[in-house]
């Protein structure tokens, strides 16, 4: 399982309510049910997607955060998990009210476009930087408001948002972030990874 | 001979119709429109083999036209059951593993219950002065059928169109009983669109000089709604593929009302045909029983209270070219159930077949349904 996945789950307790907005193949859902007995629910835009989950025995639903999570009652999961596509929404603003707001807590995890190796790129090349994590070109990225962890970490106070837990994912090694240490996770993390509420 | 050969058929479908399964309820049911009906048939089919715990038996539901048989040869009308492509050995619904139970409805045409039965007040055919029936009463009269085979829980309900609001209503009566549902294709209120179409061929029936108020054989006016009807299965990409503008006779255009454009002896052959199957007071029957369901009136105006504590599996599914019920009337199945925290699952599949797409070979569909089947069979063999 990608590190990313080990250290959510590592958030979340066991047999908690959880949904998990982007669900894509539900790797993540499957080990929570299967490991943690978590009660999940998954919500996934990718039809294929959808269909991999249904034959997994997860219940995901086919739709768009954007206008999907509407649906959902206030606090009705223990934990609503976004994990890398906060960026790739036209309104990421609304989503996160609305994962807050269906959520007790909320797992964000964003790719940091602080990243030395995507700072460098833009400085040296003068392109888009494409890296592991960001593999797409300007014109055909689903990616619309790339942040640094240092930019989520500022939003989150602009909004009040409590954040009760701050990691990375740097060279597949997990750590904390501090307010500390923050300078120098913005540049040498490849992900955030954020429990707020 | 033609003539004859027609009372041929008719006998030996009355000798057929002698062999059809059915169970005879000896208890009493309050019908919804408040009269009690006892003593009635249910006629019903199965496939495959119930096993020995009791748990691999699947309940499907059948569509406005259906009957129990829903796979293999209709030994009545000679024809593939409705449900060929999806119930079967080694199908979606595999009857080698899973003991399929499908009935037919109260109200219907082939065995159960309904308007060609015989009024034992009066002994004469009831016609039209059966009770009205509603897809609640269908589901409350399965439910005597699963008490007679000794089934506590089912696997799974599953059916589409009409099949989906027994389905859901199923779901809201007898929570427990099963360990899944799969709606299919359905709505949890009939909308007004489907309604109006309803009445279209209703009115086609009752505007027949034969219907003669239920006690004659309109035969023109059920082919007609049936003709009308059979568009709204249909998709506007789907009968352009298959019809365009070609002509019957490849010549050209007959300057007459004969049908020139394929599309139209398509639809006429549709219709002269079902008349064969179908009595036109059962479609009556039927179509008002869709019109009057609404599940979300059941429930005081709150969908979601028909499904709260359900902690069964749910799996929707929908097309995206069915416009008789389209995706939105699905995805409000969907809300409501995620707004009670349900254990539910929703997929639209692409498909141009139109609303028809759940009995055909679609086979998007049909691996969402197998697979979802499966996985909730391996979780309760756990």
């Amino acid at each position: 399982m990608k590190k990313e996945f080990e250290a959510i789950s590592k958030i979340i307790e066991n047999k908690k309510r959880v949904l998990d907005v982007g669900c894509g193949d539900g790797t993540l859902m499957e080990y929570l049910k299967e490991k943690q007995n978590n009660d999940v629910r998954g919500l996934e835009p990718q039809k294929n997607l959808v269909q991999k989950c249904i034959a997994k025995g997860l219940p995901v639903i086919e739709g768009d955060a954007e206008k999907e999570l509407i649906q959902f009652p206030e606090k009705s999961f223990d934990y609503v998990v976004l994990s890398q596509t906060l960026q790739a929404f036209y309104n990421p603003e609304e989503v996160l009210e609305q994962l807050l707001r269906i959520g007790k807590q909320t797992i964000v995890t964003i790719p940091n476009f602080g990243y030395w190796k995507v700072r460098l790129h833009l400085l040296f090349k003068g392109t888009m930087p494409i890296t592991k994590n960001l593999p797409n070109e300007w014109y055909n990225t689903p990616n619309l408001h790339m942040c640094t962890i240092k930019d989520f970490v500022n939003f989150c106070k602009k909004k009040n948002i409590k954040i009760d837990k701050s990691m990375c994912v740097t060279e597949e090694k997990i750590s904390k972030i501090t307010n500390k240490n923050m300078g120098y996770k913005n540049i040498f993390s490849q992900l955030g990874i954020f429990l707020i509420e | 001979m033609p003539g004859l050969a027609g009372l041929f058929f008719c006998l030996n479908m009355n000798t057929e119709m002698k062999n059809i399964k059915k169970i005879i309820i000896d208890q009493t049911l309050e019908l919804d429109c408040g009269k009690i009906i006892k003593n009635f048939p249910l006629a019903y089919e199965t496939y495959g083999t119930l096993n020995k715990n009791k748990d691999n038996a699947i309940l499907a539901c059948h569509a406005l036209t259906g009957d129990q048989f829903c796979t293999n040869i209709n030994p009545i009308t000679k024809r593939e059951g409705w449900w060929t492509f999806a119930v079967g050995p080694g199908k979606a619904i595999d009857t080698n593993k899973y003991f399929v139970i499908c009935t037919n409805v109260l109200g219907g045409c082939m065995g159960s219950y309904g308007p060609m039965e015989i009024n034992p007040e009066t002994n004469k055919l009831f016609g039209t002065s059966f009770p009205v029936i509603t897809i609640r009463d269908m589901v409350r009269s399965q439910k005597y059928l699963l008490d007679y085979l000794g089934i506590k829980k089912l696997l799974s309900v599953a059916g589409g169109s009409m099949g989906g609001m027994q389905v859901l209503q199923f779901a809201a009566l007898y929570p427990q009983l099963s360990h899944s549902f799969i709606p299919i294709a359905c709505s949890a209120s009939h909308s007004a669109q489907n309604i109006a179409l309803n009445e279209l061929g209703r009115q086609a029936i009752m505007a027949d000089p034969n219907w003669k108020k239920g006690n004659g054989s309109p035969d023109k006016g059920l082919a007609v709604a049936r003709m009308a009807a059979h568009i709204t299965y249909l998709s506007k990409k789907g009968l352009e593929e298959k019809f365009g503008r070609k002509l019957q006779d490849k010549g050209s255009l007959k300057f007459s009302f004969d049908a020139d454009f394929q599309i139209e002896s398509y639809l006429r052959y549709q219709g002269a045909t079902f008349v064969d199957r179908f009595d036109a007071n059962s479609y009556l029957y039927i179509t008002r029983a869709m019109d009057y369901f609404d599940l979300e009136k059941q429930f005081k105006g709150n969908l979601s209270l028909a499904f709260k504590d359900n902690k069964s599996k749910f799996c929707i599914i929908s097309f995206s070219s069915d416009w008789l019920y389209p995706t939105i009337e699905n995805k409000e199945i969907v809300i409501a159930l995620n707004a009670c925290g349900a254990n539910v699952r929703f997929v639209e599949i692409n498909s141009d077949k139109g609303h028809d797409s759940f009995l055909l070979d679609v086979p998007e569909f049909l691996k969402t349904v197998s697979e979802f089947i499966t996985s909730t069979y391996n979780e309760i063999k756990k």
